[in-house]
């Protein structure tokens, strides 16, 4: 590290020189740092398993336009759509078919834990709409009380899930009715809910008598290949006389929902302010170590000033022990940062998980945040008064 | 001649603080430094003996009067001026105000980093060569806390000296030393200024270095109060 300072700042590395000089204090700085990186990574972790989360759901299907009522935020949230506006909405040329997609919660009642299963009513003989990974089994959704479940769902055992075949069907209590899982596929836990199941809307509709098969949460169209789906929406926005319907592309619905929860959701913004407390931590930290190693060596700083050494030598110093404390910092935070993820997911089924986009992005992060640090710290140099030598 | 002055003083008054509050420290100092020439600037505690040194060494700016330092006038000079003119300037404090994390061979360096374009491997050489003529040469690699107050000044002088200063201050430097190692510093001092032709100002009350004087200033309430040139 040494050899790399000198030839980095074509100088004596004195920064690392003074930081390593007290090993103690070198070592609780960069656990300081360790830790501020630790925090970031968490809160990163989770913001970015809640937009996983809350984008995973709409891989289940495919569609080109997703028409919801305008209290609609996000998948599971607001009122219903009349089918109505499906027949009408195939009247559009462009159009090429429709299918009303129903969501609930469905609670499930275990032996071991209690899980909520986020359930969405499908029509299975429109297997189109369905992602590839899924649409072979949607025959098997015709079958009455017949479900597709979920194997990463939180609660249910992963050999128990396995074992979900045609063949070897699952059955269980749920919402009052028997059901029958004949296969899976693979959700995940959520944030509103512990895993997913697929059903046909008319098993849906049996779970929830109170719903109308006239009254779909949402509405999924599918456009001709090649078609522009703007102008598409365009001519639904005209044809269809219910102005407070939200008529969007699907992945504009997808975005929307993911800002929804990012920003006016609760957790969102619980979330992204635990980024700012990391950050602000990291802040505070590398400035009282930068501030009081300054403080220390004022009087090195003052008879290095009498020798003619300039003000940009000892900024120079202090990005030194800014950057030491960034990297050195970062590298521990890292790992224990990419455990704790690695732990809370397998706890929680959430999609946490360290990706190179954040490791690069909080690496970024700790040399700005170090630096401005740094820069800070600088100002107790002015103390640094050479004739106070004398 | 002119040129051979290194330090001409004329006029200089200096004041602490101001209005009422003010002190005036110094009165009317006039004084030149011949180059080459050791001096030494004698006075009872709170003479000015300080004060003229850091105004000589560009450490504070000069109220009233003239310093003419290298050929350069410090009243009014800006700042860029100044830490140009320290680069040509060797200290020596008291406190041998060593850096605690750097080597002797490293404190050594800072005093020939300061000037730009000098490579790595020449400091090096010239740091250890230097450190070598004050024999310290076992002892290049030792942090300042493994070294005895004789060595620790000992480097300090090194550093001082190696970046061939026009002109050496060095205030009270054998104060926190024993007799012998008080001696064996000013020799050096001397030694190695004379080899190198550099002229020294020396502040301190310690007899023991006055025979040792190619001039010895009284300084006295701010004002000069004797000259004697010896040798």
């Amino acid at each position: 590290m040494s050899w790399l300072l000198r030839h980095l700042f074509g100088r004596l590395p004195i920064g690392w020189l003074q930081l390593t000089h007290n090993r103690s204090r070198f070592a609780a700085a960069l656990a300081g740092v360790a830790f501020a990186n630790v925090l970031v990574f968490v809160q990163l972790g989770i913001m970015n398993s809640m937009a996983a989360a809350t984008l995973r759901p709409y891989e289940f299907f495919q569609a080109d336009v997703m028409i919801s009522a305008g209290d609609a935020n996000a998948l599971n949230e607001g009122g219903n759509v009349a089918r109505q506006w499906l027949l009408q909405a195939m009247a559009d040329p462009d159009v090429t078919d429709g299918m009303g997609l129903f969501v609930a919660n469905v609670p499930w009642d275990r032996v071991e834990k209690d899980i909520s299963l986020t359930t969405f009513g499908i029509d299975p003989a429109k297997p189109g709409f369905l992602a590839p990974a899924i649409a072979d089994d949607a025959r098997l959704l015709s079958v009455q009380h017949a479900t597709i479940l979920d194997r990463l769902a939180r609660g249910l055992a992963r050999d128990e899930a396995a074992a979900i075949r045609p063949q070897t069907p699952l059955g269980f209590e749920a919402q009052g009715r028997r059901l029958t899982a004949y296969a899976t596929f693979a959700g995940g836990g959520g944030f509103g809910g512990d895993g997913y199941m697929l059903v046909s809307d008319q098993t849906f509709l049996s779970l929830f008598p109170a719903r109308s098969s006239g009254a779909p949460d949402h509405i999924l169209l599918a456009v001709r290949p090649g078609a522009d789906i703007e102008q598409v929406i365009g001519r639904l926005t005209t044809l269809i006389s219910d102005q407070s319907l939200r008529i969007r592309s699907y992945a504009d619905a997808a975005q929307e929902d993911l800002r929804y929860q990012q920003t006016r959701r609760p957790t969102g913004i619980i979330f992204g302010f635990g980024v700012l407390i990391g950050v602000l931590v990291g802040l505070i930290i590398v400035y009282q170590v930068l501030s009081t190693d300054v403080a220390d060596h004022l009087r090195e700083y003052a008879t290095f000033k009498a020798m003619g050494y300039g003000q940009g030598f000892f900024l120079g110093i202090v990005l030194e022990e800014a950057l030491v404390l960034g990297v050195m910092g970062f590298v521990p935070g890292l790992i224990v940062g990419t455990g704790i993820l690695t732990l809370m997911g397998a706890i929680t089924t959430l999609p946490l998980a360290m990706t190179p986009f954040m490791a690069i992005s909080v690496l970024l992060g700790t040399l700005v945040f170090s630096a401005l640090s740094g820069a800070i710290a600088t100002r107790r140099l002015a103390a640094a008064d050479p004739a106070d030598l004398f | 001649m002119e040129d051979e002055n290194i330090i001409e003083v004329e006029g200089l008054n200096h004041c602490f603080g101001s209005g009422e509050a003010g002190k005036q420290v110094l009165f009317d100092i006039s004084l030149t430094l011949r180059r080459g020439s050791f001096t030494v600037l004698m006075g009872p505690s709170g003479s000015g003996k300080t004060t003229v040194l850091t105004l000589i060494g560009c450490l504070r700016g000069v109220q009233d009067g003239s310093v003419r330092l290298l050929g350069h006038e410090l009243n009014g000079a800006a700042e860029a001026r100044l830490v140009a003119l320290r680069r040509r300037l060797g200290f020596i404090f008291q406190a041998h105000n060593l850096h605690e994390s750097l080597t002797a061979l490293q404190n050594v360096i800072m005093g020939l980093q300061v000037h730009p374009g000098i490579a790595d491997t020449v400091a090096q050489q010239a740091a250890a060569h230097a450190l070598g003529l004050v024999g310290l040469a076992d002892r290049t690699h030792y942090l300042p806390a493994n070294l005895s107050g004789g060595q620790k000044q000992r480097v300090a002088v090194v550093r001082a000296l190696v970046g061939n200063p026009a002109l050496v201050l060095a205030d009270e430097p054998t104060a926190a030393l024993d007799k012998d190692s008080a001696a064996e510093v000013v020799d050096l001092l001397k030694r190695m200024g004379r080899a190198r032709g550099m002229t020294t100002l020396l502040v301190t009350h310690d007899s023991r270095i006055l025979d040792r004087a190619d001039r010895i200033l009284t300084l006295e309430d701010g004002r000069i109060v004797g000259s004697e040139e010896r040798g």
